[in-house]
């Protein structure tokens, strides 16, 4: 029988992560994620994987890189400063196509900002953080439940479309201890990175097979190949013809596009008859559903939809509530970087209202109640 | 004596077109044909090593040599090559850096590799100057040295790259020159084969950007200069490496130890929970 436990998201986190089969772990100690350093250095040896304290951020990224090309399922976690320190390889990742998962745990502020301090400040740079375009796919729990089961997604999206795979968690719930029941092992869905079928002498490295997401073998196991930032034809050779550049930055945008229906990641609260629908992530999201349930005790028709999946951004999903509501509130611990998005794919569909909170405290739900009461008509 | 071997077209892509990026005269060709060298010689096949490097002139050799190629970002190859390692110890991690990759933007992941004697034979192609970006002055750069970013002469010092490989704790420290091209081959047989950190300095030749600047005529007048200026380090011990007169440098094995390898202490430490498993 599966029993329910207490545990801190970190906790559930790592426990995630061990269970989508990652095997490697490279990190550089930063509060609040420490704990998940802590953790893989004490469970990865016993069971086979590998840990290794980095000299700095950089490194870290560049070693989990480095272990994914080997065939072994990768991770690392930081917060902002050490989250900015691993752009330029996020971006290689990218480009080369590895399989590899970063946890951020998020602080408030630029710079050191607070680290003990809860905040959903790196939303954007999760997304743009590194230069050049690409794509990203960037998850949200909202819960230390979801600290376990977006972890194992988390693996799952990165195997599946070679990208790697950005899991922002709020400060406060990385040391909040949470009821959470662990599936068993038969109960969880693990994806892994597609090899090769054909004989290396046929294989070319990143031609695409049809998905846009190329077979992917380990590094030593016959099939040898070129990995390199640069933009490169589909061996894997620098290129600098236009149309092999363009062929794979489309494709690299189109791999994770063509299957946008199935990364709609996301709960609707009361939304069928709400007229004033919040869209919300994290633990902003827990807020404000018992806003909505208090409003709704008051006789307000408000719902909420709470966003699993930050990007590619749920276009098809929002505009759904976005074209029942008149009005549409997104609150976060930030100036506003959701509320972008919401407004992009908005289309003067309805009035998008915002409530921004910086004062690195959470938001409550006493003032997404008295907001909701504001604008409420 | 067995024949020396004189074509490696094995170890080259077929399907990448030569010639390569770098320029007529530079020393990465001379490197690269000795590095086949070592490896033919060295027992492992094609599919067991892994060849990583960074970014610059001396980063684009990983693309023509047909192994697992790693072209990393500047200043991290020996990240990557760490977690490669980790992951699959049974690969042998060669990694390829010039001297601004490997010393400048890479310096603290080079110093803690050392420190940490991971299993790797670092290579830093050492011409004193950042080539791909069009000659600005390095930390291999000499003082006084006028360069595209130092155009009243350099002011600072340069690295020397094995005191520093040294004492941060390597297993293997040598140097060769391009010119010396046996020693070059003989230096990364030997960094290859062993455990631990192994690195290789070699001082090698840009004349687009450095020859030029410095009032060298030509590449073949800076192979001279490397030729006149390089003291083998048994010669140089005679005389005591401090001693050597001002603008030689030595060349040859400076350190060779057999101190613990990290991967020699994960095995122990993977053989011991093994044995405290089994006791159970
Ligand atoms: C983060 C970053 N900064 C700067 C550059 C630009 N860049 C490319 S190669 C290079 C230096 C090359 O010099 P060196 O490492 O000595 O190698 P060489 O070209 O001389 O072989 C620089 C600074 C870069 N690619 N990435
Ligand atoms: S710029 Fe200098 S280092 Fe680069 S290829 Fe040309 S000669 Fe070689």
């Amino acid at each position: 029988m599966l029993k329910s436990q207490l545990l801190p998201g970190n906790e559930a986190c790592v426990k995630g992560a061990l269970a989508a089969g990652c095997r490697f772990y490279a990190g550089y100690p930063i509060t609040p994620a420490s704990e998940i350093s802590e953790q893989m250095s004490s469970e990865l040896p016993r069971v086979g994987g590998a840990f290794i304290q980095m000299e700095d951020e950089i490194a870290s990224m560049g070693a989990i890189i480095g272990a994914s090309l080997a065939g072994v399922k990768s991770m690392t976690a930081t917060s902002g400063p050490g989250f900015s320190l691993m752009q330029e390889n996020i971006g290689y990742a990218c480009m080369t196509e590895v399989p590899c998962v970063i946890v951020d745990v998020m602080r408030a502020g630029p710079s050191t900002g607070s680290a003990t301090q809860p905040s959903q400040s790196d939303v954007m740079q999760a997304r743009w953080g590194t230069h050049g375009d690409h794509p990203m796919i960037v998850l949200a729990p909202s819960s230390v439940s979801e600290c376990f089961s977006l972890t194992v997604e988390a693996f799952n999206l990165s195997e599946k479309y070679r990208n790697p795979v950005i899991v922002l968690i709020d400060e406060n719930i990385i040391h909040t201890k949470e009821k959470i029941t662990i599936p068993s092992p038969e109960e969880i869905k693990i994806i892994d990175r597609i090899k090769p079928s054909e004989p290396p002498e046929w294989f070319k490295a990143y031609k695409d097979p049809g998905t846009g997401v190329p077979p992917m073998p380990a590094f030593g196991t016959g099939y040898r190949y070129h990995v390199t930032g640069n933009s490169h034809d589909e061996r894997g050779y620098p290129t600098n013809r236009p149309d092999e550049n363009e062929l794979l930055i489309k494709r690299l945008f189109q791999k994770i596009s063509r299957d946008s229906g199935k990364l709609q990641l996301a709960d609707a609260y009361y939304t069928e008859d709400a007229t004033v629908n919040i869209i919300a992530y994290g633990t902003v999201a827990r807020a404000s559903l018992r806003a909505v349930k208090e409003a709704r005790a008051k006789g307000m028709k408000v719902g909420l939809l709470k966003l699993k999946v930050l990007f590619p951004f749920m276009r098809q999903t929002v505009e759904k509530i976005l074209s029942k509501s008149s009005k549409v509130l997104v609150p976060e611990m930030n100036m506003g970087q959701i509320s972008r998005e919401v407004k992009r794919v908005n289309e003067s569909r309805c009035i998008i209202e915002t409530l921004n909170k910086v004062s690195y405290e959470p938001i409550t739900p006493e003032e997404i109640i008295k907001k909701l009461e504001e604008i409420y008509d | 004596m067995t024949e020396e071997r004189q074509d490696f077209y094995e170890y080259l892509r077929d399907t990448k077109k030569f010639p390569s990026v770098w320029c007529p005269g530079c020393g990465m060709g001379i490197f690269v044909r000795a590095l086949i060298s070592a490896i033919d010689k060295s027992g492992y096949s094609q599919d067991e090593i892994v060849l990583v490097s960074g970014i610059g002139c001396s980063g684009r050799a990983t693309a023509y040599l047909d192994f697992c190629t790693l072209h990393t970002t500047h200043g991290r190859a020996l990240t990557f090559s760490t977690g490669l390692k980790l992951a699959n110890p049974k690969l042998k991690i060669i990694t390829i850096m010039g001297d601004g990759d490997a010393l400048a933007i890479g310096g603290n992941h080079f110093i803690h590799a050392a420190r940490r004697n991971m299993d790797i034979t670092a290579i830093v192609i050492n011409n004193s100057i950042y080539g791909m970006t069009g000659g600005q002055v390095s930390p291999g750069t000499p003082q006084g040295t006028i360069t595209t970013t130092s155009p009243y002469g350099n002011l600072e010092n340069p690295f020397d790259i094995c005191e520093l490989a040294k004492v941060v704790g390597s297993n293997f420290v040598a140097r060769s020159t391009v010119f010396n091209v046996y020693l070059m081959e003989k230096l990364i047989s030997q960094a290859i084969k062993k455990k631990g950190f192994s690195v290789v300095e070699i001082i090698s030749q840009c004349p687009v950007h450095y020859g030029k600047r410095s009032g060298f005529k030509s590449a073949v007048e800076m192979l001279e200069w490397q030729r006149d200026n390089a003291v083998m380090i048994n010669k140089s011990q005679e005389t005591g490496q401090q001693d050597l007169p001002p603008g030689k440098f030595p060349i040859g094995v400076m350190v060779d130890r057999e101190a613990k390898s990290y991967i020699e202490r994960l095995e122990e430490f993977n053989n011991k929970q093994r044995e405290k498993a089994n006791a159970l």
